[in-house]
């Protein structure tokens, strides 16, 4: 009886091959794809979307409030508190002069009442205008840099010595609660996209244990066939990659499609501080980041899955 | 050689129990030496699937110590077993194909596991397939097999590296007279010509007569008996047959 040609696999050759098997791309082809799950790259999309949408939500908030915090930060408002109108204008000239010394200052604008009544209107109504009621001087000061709370103390105490009856204000202490919503905001939106990737994680976890259940059979014959867990995780990890990659893909286009909608609703408001929040070449880099992060942390979860599970088959 | 060089597989008051359930193999002890052709027997239940995952290195025992090719079992960490397990040839008692790969897919795992070149893969499996006469099965995925097409897979796929040791679960049990005993030749191929070491577990007793200088392991309810010197060294050949 005939005996087949039977390859030639000296044992040192196969010893080599065994060894540097782990290093050839040859594993996809010993097993078909396995699937994560129908609905896992969709649930990878949704999570992907929203943490673009987050992402971009908190670098936006973030733009607002340096934004906000540029323009004020160099800028206080002088007040000058004096029933006699007479007076009142008197001592805002001199406030003025005194202002226009300080080598702090570097401009220096007395508002006219026209336009302090015109902004005091809608509250006030033709009081504003009648003079029946006293409405302070106000001075605009611009600052040549951003001033130390005592340099702007220095200054009252400056003035207040000229003119009686004056009160400084730094313009950004009136937004203070304005920039901590603006700056708890920003954390709300961090605690969703760390929750976001928590849920990721958990979502490629399940399905790399289900997708490793599913197969188990296969898995335990070529363990015995000779098979090592890095072969093994590497056919897991390729699928892992390809239906991570589509999601994060599709979530990102779903993610962007909602920033650009969003953007265009705030640049119909043609605000001076919603554009103060417009997205940097820097933060759409930050954004393109999100999939591939997505991608890696889905990697990295389904490794670590089957490595444990592997781990605890002989 | 000394005595220990010369040992594929040593055994030493092994004992296999599954859960808290009572062992089903007990202290077992005894050696396996290269080129040499092993019948197993035993009725059913008498613990001879339970050796062989050992064997396979499919279970770990819960006592004793197993050596295999010089190195102890049960200190080796299991990062190293894939190494073994490459020296192996196991038909398994329900084939184990990988349902969704081809008879031909099927075959050339062992090989692609190890690396081997796809060119080298393709001519081996192709030959191999020709010899168990499934050719032209050779795109067949297992469901569409009989069980007998599928135990040519299985052997052909066991004996594709050319291992140091083939172990064989009741290999000829779906096969008819003619391909068991072509299948058998093969078995006795691998052993006088590549050396192989064959360990071949079988309740037919017509079987154990067709190999002439085979040696006999008899398990009886989880407890190995000796009736022909098998277990002896140096063995002593044609002593069951």
């Amino acid at each position: 009886m005939s005996v087949p040609p039977l390859p030639e696999a000296p044992e040192d050759a196969l010893s080599e091959a065994a060894r540097t098997a782990t290093k050839q791309p040859r594993a996809a082809r010993l097993l078909p794809r396995p699937r994560l799950g129908g609905l896992v790259p969709w649930v990878i999309a949704i999570l992907i979307a929203l943490v673009v949408v987050a992402a971009a939500g908190g670098l936006s908030l973030r733009n607002l409030a340096a934004s906000a915090r540029a323009d004020l930060a160099s800028a206080i408002t002088v007040q000058v508190i004096e029933p006699n109108p007479d007076l009142r204008a008197e001592r805002g000239k001199a406030a003025v002069a005194v202002l226009q010394g300080i080598d702090l200052v570097r401009a220096v604008r007395l508002v006219p009442q026209d336009e302090l009544a015109a902004l005091l209107e809608p509250w006030l109504g033709a009081a504003a205008t009648s003079g029946d009621v006293p409405i302070p001087v106000l001075v605009d000061v611009e600052l040549t840099r951003n001033a130390a709370p005592a340099e702007l103390a220095a200054i009252e105490t400056t003035l207040a010595a000229a003119v009686p009856g004056v009160r400084v204000d730094a313009q950004s202490d009136w937004l203070k609660p304005v920039y901590r919503a603006l700056e708890a905001l920003q954390w709300l939106a961090l605690g969703l996209i760390a929750l976001v990737a928590l849920a990721t994680a958990a979502a490629v976890w399940l399905a790399s244990r289900n997708a490793l259940a599913q197969h188990r059979e296969t898995v335990e014959i070529i363990h015995l066939l000779g098979g090592t867990d890095s072969q093994i995780t590497r056919i897991f990890l390729g699928t892992v990659l390809r239906e991570a990659a589509f999601g994060a893909l599709v979530g990102t286009a779903l993610g962007l499609a909602a920033v650009w909608l969003l953007g265009q609703q705030f640049a119909a408001l043609d605000s001076g501080m919603a554009g103060g929040g417009a997205l940097a070449a820097v933060d759409w880099v930050a954004i393109a980041g999100v999939p591939i992060a997505g991608v890696l942390l889905a990697l990295a979860t389904a490794r670590l899955t089957i490595a444990l599970a592997l781990k605890g088959m002989l | 050689m000394s005595e220990r060089s010369a040992e594929i597989v040593k055994f030493d008051n092994v004992g296999l129990r599954y859960g808290t359930d009572p062992e089903v193999l007990s202290n077992l002890s005894f050696t396996l030496y290269p080129g040499s052709f092993y019948f197993l027997t035993g009725a059913s239940g008498a613990g001879k699937t339970s050796l062989l995952k050992l064997l396979y290195l499919a279970q770990r025992p819960s006592r004793g110590a197993i050596r295999m090719f010089g190195q102890d079992l049960m200190t080796m960490p299991r990062e190293r077993l894939p190494d073994l397990r490459r020296r192996l040839g196991v038909v398994f008692q329900n084939f184990r194909l990988v349902p969704h790969l081809t008879a031909f897919d099927n075959v050339a795992l062992p090989l692609r596991l190890a690396g081997a070149d796809e060119g080298r893969v393709i001519k081996a499996v192709s030959d191999m397939l020709d010899w168990v006469g499934l050719a032209h099965r050779a795109q067949a995925i297992p469901a569409t097999m009989s069980g007998g097409e599928q135990q040519r897979v299985a052997i052909a796929r066991a004996v594709i590296a050319r291992p140091r040791m083939l172990i064989a679960d009741e290999p000829t049990g779906n096969v008819d007279p003619e391909m068991a005993l072509k299948l058998l030749r093969l078995f006795e191929a691998l052993n006088n010509r590549v050396g192989t070491t064959v360990v071949v577990a079988t309740h037919d007793v017509h079987l154990l007569k067709k190999v002439p200088d085979s040696l006999i392991m008899r398990l009886n309810k989880g407890q190995l008996s000796d009736p022909t010197g098998a277990l002896r060294y140096p063995p002593r050949p044609g002593g069951g047959a």
